[in-house]
């Protein structure tokens, strides 16, 4: 699988391309830049960029209005942004497009390399990979009188699961249970939240994002 | 509209006619005998009470300039400086009032207000009563007044018989007119007229601003040396710590790692723990520092951030065509932080509506909840903070929060954008 990095601080690019190497990924371009990046997805159309949202020159979210822009011009390049921060705001904007392929998670995240490497084909695959922290902001706010409020605990464990890109069966593994247990309490999930049951990760992450942008 | 503008200025211009004669008047013999008094002593107690009444009826004034005439005076008055008890220290307030200019400014004003200011006050309304006079001796009220009196004057115009009774009527029709048309702008002139002496002198402005620039950056040092403390101390108990405990996990591994690999195995789990909690720390604290989002986007997308952050519903509404200074962006930052934090902590409000736009000049932010209200600046919630705080801007905080909601908080911060 060929990859892309970018990612400024020379540490951390050399530990993601010694990481994504030890597991077999092809690693195409490691750049550290804006630019870089921009004519690196241009020139080398990979199977997954990993990118950090800050870059130079500018030092702001450089890096996330990349790789927006080069989804617009590839529509659903697979893009995993990683921050030192995460924000429902970038998140929203990565998912608008709806068309997956996008993972967005802390840079601590890259410290549990099986998880990570997991997450990176996801998104190379066309699912999502969001951080669990943007999924518990989700889900912390304003759930008092809405429909998020109705939710039992374990509906609430399954559907951050569910928000994060995770598939029936990777959530039953998780919470040992069977999968027709996760399949059930998602169906009961979006009965609640009424919204249409799909199979798909990726419309499931998108619909939960699209709900609760509507409040 | 006219007409009742109109009345309005009338009504207004004569309360100001009568009150104000009364109370120059009064004040005014009042400070005259005290000053005199001090010499025998007992105007040392009265002269303060007195000026005291001076300077609330003066500052009435202004209120009602801004109110009544869109007339903004500024108040002249100097904070008063600590004084001492006693007889010695209401010696030291009287002769601290005395040297003040600005008390006999206010005094001269008094004389102007029961003279010029009296009757620039009353002609609105005289010219609107004049109409109505004039049709009521047209009708014939002239006759007996006229068999009582010979002849009769109204204004300029000798009353003897019908024609002229008409005349009157005319004359004061058209008064009542140019009354109509020049009410408003005559009350506005009282208040012009009183601006030169109510304000302050260019000196004592200057004295004024000198005093402010000092309180505010008083208060910026003492802000930002409390928030360093507060890093310091974050960092210490934090981060730091968590380093501390790594490097002992990993000297105990390195030790363990032959002898007993499971053990060391669990050190590093608890290690690597500790370097996550560490960076959560960190992000927290740069969070309070500088907010990313801010940096990375600006001040729209950085409170649009935070209000998704929210647990309540918050509808933002940001107009900025451009960025304001860094220092401005962030005062104005925390200051939308702090008042969505006391909205959803002590206001029991569902929704907050955000309005932030740039106009005249200036970074207008408007915080709304439908919350009970009942806040106020001096209630302790942070917001005497976030005054201080924008006051090292000249930026200004107005809290409206009557009891039953909703509130409402404005922030106004003079910036350019760019």
């Amino acid at each position: 699988m060929r990859v892309v990095i970018a990612e400024d601080l020379f540490l951390l690019r050399d530990g993601l391309v010694r990481m994504l190497e030890a597991y077999g990924f092809e690693i195409v371009a490691a750049v550290d830049s804006g630019p870089g990046l921009a004519r690196a997805l241009a020139e080398s159309k990979p199977d997954v960029a990993v990118v950090d949202v800050r870059l130079p020159p500018s030092f702001t979210d450089e890096g996330l209005q990349c790789a927006l822009a080069a989804r617009r011009e590839t529509p659903g390049l697979p893009v995993l942004v990683l921050s030192q921060h995460v924000e429902q705001l970038y998140a929203r904007e990565l998912l608008a497009d709806g068309s997956g392929g996008i993972g967005y998670l802390l840079k601590d995240r890259v410290f549990d390399a099986d998880q990570f490497v997991d997450a990176v084909r996801r998104v190379a695959a066309g699912g999502t990979a969001m951080d669990p922290q943007v999924i518990s902001q989700l889900l912390t706010r304003r759930s008092r009188d809405e429909p998020l409020g109705q939710l039992t605990p374990r509906e609430r464990e399954v559907m951050e699961l569910v928000a994060q890109g995770r598939s029936n069966a990777a959530i039953a593994t998780r919470l040992l249970v069977t999968e027709r247990a996760v399949a059930k309490h998602t169906s009961n999930i979006f009965a609640k939240l009424a919204l249409p049951p799909s199979d798909d990760d990726n419309r499931r992450v998108l619909a939960v994002l699209a709900y609760l942008d509507r409040g | 509209m006219r007409v009742r503008d109109a009345l309005l200025a009338g009504a207004r211009g004569l309360w100001l006619a009568v009150f104000g004669i009364v109370g120059s008047v009064v004040l005014f013999t009042l400070t005259v005998v005290s000053i005199g008094f001090i010499l025998l002593g007992i105007g040392v107690l009265t002269t303060p009470v007195v000026l005291g009444a001076v300077r609330a009826f003066a500052g009435l004034r202004r209120v009602q300039a801004a109110e009544w005439a869109g007339v903004r005076i500024p108040t002249p008055y100097r904070r008063p400086a600590a004084r001492r008890g006693g007889v010695v220290g209401q010696v030291e307030l009287c002769s601290a009032l005395l040297k003040d200019k600005a008390t006999w400014r206010d005094v001269q004003w008094l004389l102007m207000d029961m003279t010029i200011g009296a009757v620039l006050a009353l002609l609105p309304a005289a010219m609107l009563v004049y109409a109505p006079w004039g049709v009521v001796l047209a009708c014939g009220v002239w006759q007996p007044l006229v068999r009582a009196e010979g002849t009769f004057w109204f204004l300029f115009v000798p009353v003897t018989g019908q024609g002229t009774a008409f005349l009157a009527a005319a004359t004061g029709l058209a008064l009542g007119a140019v009354g109509l048309f020049t009410g408003p702008a005559l009350l506005r002139a009282h208040f012009l007229l009183a601006e030169p002496l109510l304000r302050p002198s260019r000196e004592r402005e200057l004295a004024l601003r000198v005093d402010h620039l000092t309180e505010s950056r008083h208060d910026a040092v003492d802000d930002s040396a409390a928030a360093l403390r507060r890093i310091e101390r974050d960092l210490h108990d934090g981060a730091q710590a968590r380093l501390v405990a790594m490097g002992m996990s990993l000297g105990t591994i390195e030790a363990l790692v032959e002898k007993d690999p499971a053990q060391a195995k669990r050190l590093l789990a608890a290690a690597r723990a500790d370097s996550a909690e560490a960076l959560t720390e960190l992000r927290d604290l740069v969070r309070g520092i500088h907010p990313p989002v801010l940096a990375e986007r600006g001040l729209a997308d950085a409170v649009r951030a935070l209000a998704l952050r929210m647990p309540l519903t918050v509808e933002v509404d940001v107009e900025l065509p451009g960025r304001a200074a860094e220092p401005v962006e962030s005062a104005a930052y925390f200051a939308v932080s702090e008042v969505l934090t006391n909205a959803s902590k002590h206001s029991g409000a569902e929704r907050v509506w955000i309005d932030a736009h740039h106009a005249e000049g200036a970074l207008r932010i408007a915080v709304t909840d439908n919350g009970r209200g009942g806040a106020s600046i001096a209630g302790g919630t942070g917001l005497l903070g976030i005054e201080r705080r924008l006051g090292a801007f000249d930026g200004v905080l107005a809290v409206s929060s009557p009891a039953g909601g909703p509130t409402m908080v404005t922030i106004e911060i003079p910036c350019a954008l760019r």
